[in-house]
């Protein structure tokens, strides 16, 4: 193994911490299923953070419990010194699916947390800059459209400017482009890192793609199941910006043989 | 004519067991307005040699030829402001009140069950009792509690439309997906919000489709309502005229009726292609 590679989350950054999770465990009591055991996590600001593991390691229970959705069972979460005790005005969440609402336009779907949280005045006020936002993820002409008339991909995009219209300090993206084919993945996440980038957020990132995560992610929580647990956290030494072409670099390859290599052992417990 | 499958093979030049065989029915190239017209050419045909071969009595089956003739008397007494037509507003009136009573009704029964765990626990299983019940037969229920005026029909009409449009708005309560769930849950959303800017828009396809079932259980109530109840609405003139033995102005109104109960159900669907224009259509999907 790499031994450079393999250290503890040590402040490999000077930022102050956005994001702090202490012995945060979460058993379902029905089954009794520890589904997370003891997770320490310091997520450092303006850092990009995967979490990579097989299924039933507790990465979506590590997602939701950090959104606020479900409290943990043990431990707590402290998010820019306050404690999260359910969703949060400062957290932009990115599900899987685009979810986008079909008797809204995609500008009204973008505007809709603003709606929610502050009324349809101040919606109205956001659209100029939900047209902004829309002209960043490449979808100028779209304010108007209706979501069944965007492709998969137009769709993904317009859902990313609703996480992002009202400037979070987090964004929390459950595997936000997996139902995306492999060519456009790349490309929303290149646009991910620059958008991250620009608006100098914190961003924690569930994935399936050891390279997904490679090529965006300061530091890599590699974990395990039966109980959901940290077995590593990775740190990604490539420079930023991160470009597509560093995919094919030897030192890409060794992260990724790395993480699959702990991901395998995983499988054989 | 038949459904069966015309083997039309494709010209290609290659080799036979290389040849796709497009099997294309025949029924698919016909458009829908002639097929249609083709099954009533054949209805009236067979009722015509029905009656013209006295295979029936005339007092039970009249021929098309009397039906179509007193659908004329019926169509220019109702035109002409006659009798039939105060009967037929009765009905329409017993019809209208129906509908907005089980629609007021049954969406507020909807929300309580779709929505509340009290409801859903406490009170579906009396709905379900009460929905498996035969509804017409609380018609002299009603005639005793409410006469024989409009109140009763309007009552038992809106008993039986009420329970498609409670299934319907839990159902669309229920139906949005736990994404959109936890969407909302991460923006803050309240309750309230969450129900009128997420659940009921997504339940809409759903409570349409109760208005719908609803909209012709309202026409079968006040309709059943007249019948057991008396009254002066259509449904009085058809039990006289069956009483008679007048089959064709029986058959003859019950035409118009018909046509009252489609126009009712057209004024939904135009309602819903409006409210939830983003809808696929699903009736008549056929159509390739």
């Amino acid at each position: 193994m790499n031994a450079s590679l393999a250290h503890e989350n040590s402040g490999a950054s000077s930022d102050a911490p956005v994001y702090e999770l202490t012995d945060v465990s979460k058993t379902y009591a029905r089954n009794a299923v520890v589904a997370l055991e003891n997770v320490n996590l310091t997520l450092r600001n303006g850092s990009f953070t995967s979490v990579i593991g097989s299924s039933g390691c507790g990465k979506s229970t590590l997602l939701k419990i950090m959104a606020g959705l479900i409290p943990p069972t043990k431990g707590r979460v402290i998010l820019q010194e306050k404690p999260v005790i359910g969703p949060r005005r400062d957290i932009g969440m990115r599900l899987q699916q685009a979810t986008l609402f079909p008797w809204k336009t995609a500008v009204e779907n973008i505007v809709l947390p603003i709606e929610i949280r502050d009324g349809k005045a101040a919606a109205k006020q956001a659209r100029a800059k939900a047209h902004d936002l829309l002209d960043i993820v490449g979808l100028k002409g779209f304010e108007n459209v209706y979501p069944n008339e965007l492709s998969g991909g137009m769709a993904q995009r317009a859902s990313s400017c609703r996480m992002l219209i009202t400037e979070p300090a987090v964004l929390l993206l459950d595997e936000p482009f997996s139902a995306l084919d492999e060519l456009s993945r790349d490309m929303m996440n290149m646009e991910l890192q620059r958008i991250c980038r620009e608006q100098d957020a914190t961003a924690f990132l569930v994935t399936h793609s050891i390279q997904e995560a490679v090529i965006l992610s300061d530091e890599i929580v590699v974990m395990k199941p039966r109980p959901g647990r940290i077995a590593e956290i990775v740190h990604v030494d490539l420079p930023r910006p991160r470009t597509l072409d560093m995919m094919t670099t030897p030192r890409f390859g060794e992260i990724v043989d790395h993480i699959r290599g702990m991901l395998d052992k995983g499988e054989n417990m | 004519m038949t459904d069966a499958p015309t083997n039309q093979r494709l010209e290609t030049g290659a080799a036979d067991d290389t040849v796709w065989v497009q099997e294309v029915a025949f029924i698919d190239s016909v458009p829908r307005s002639i097929a249609m017209t083709f099954v009533f050419v054949v209805f009236i045909g067979t009722w015509d040699l029905v009656t013209r071969l006295g295979l029936v009595s005339p007092i039970i089956l009249p021929t098309p030829w009397e039906t179509f003739s007193d659908m004329v008397f019926v169509g220019s007494n109702l035109l002409s402001g006659g009798y039939m037509l105060a009967a037929l507003w009765i009905t329409i009136k017993e019809v209208i009140y129906g509908f907005a009573l089980a629609i007021a009704i049954g969406f507020s029964l909807g929300v309580l069950v779709g929505e509340t765990a009290f409801g859903e626990k406490a009170v579906m299983p009396y709905l379900v009792a009460i929905d498996t019940m035969p509804k017409v037969a609380f018609a002299p229920l009603f005639v005793a509690w409410l006469g024989f005026g409009i109140e009763s029909k309007v009552a038992l009409a809106a008993f039986i439309a009420t329970f498609p449009i409670v299934v319907g708005t839990a159902a669309g309560l229920h139906s949005a997906d736990e994404n959109a769930r936890m969407l909302f849950k991460t923006m803050g959303a309240s309750r309230m919000q969450t129900l009128i800017k997420m659940k009921l828009p997504t339940g809409l396809p759903q409570i349409f489709t109760g208005l719908k079932i609803g909209a012709v259980g309202v026409m079968a109530g006040a309709i059943t309502g007249e019948f057991l109840g008396g009254g002066k609405g259509f449904g009085e003139l058809i039990r006289v005229a069956a009483s008679q033995l007048n089959t064709p102005r029986v058959f003859s109104l019950i035409l118009y009726l018909s046509l009252v109960g489609l126009v009712l159900y057209l004024i939904v669907q135009w309602t819903q292609r409006r409210i939830v224009f983003w809808q696929k259509e699903s009736v008549g999907a056929h159509d390739h």
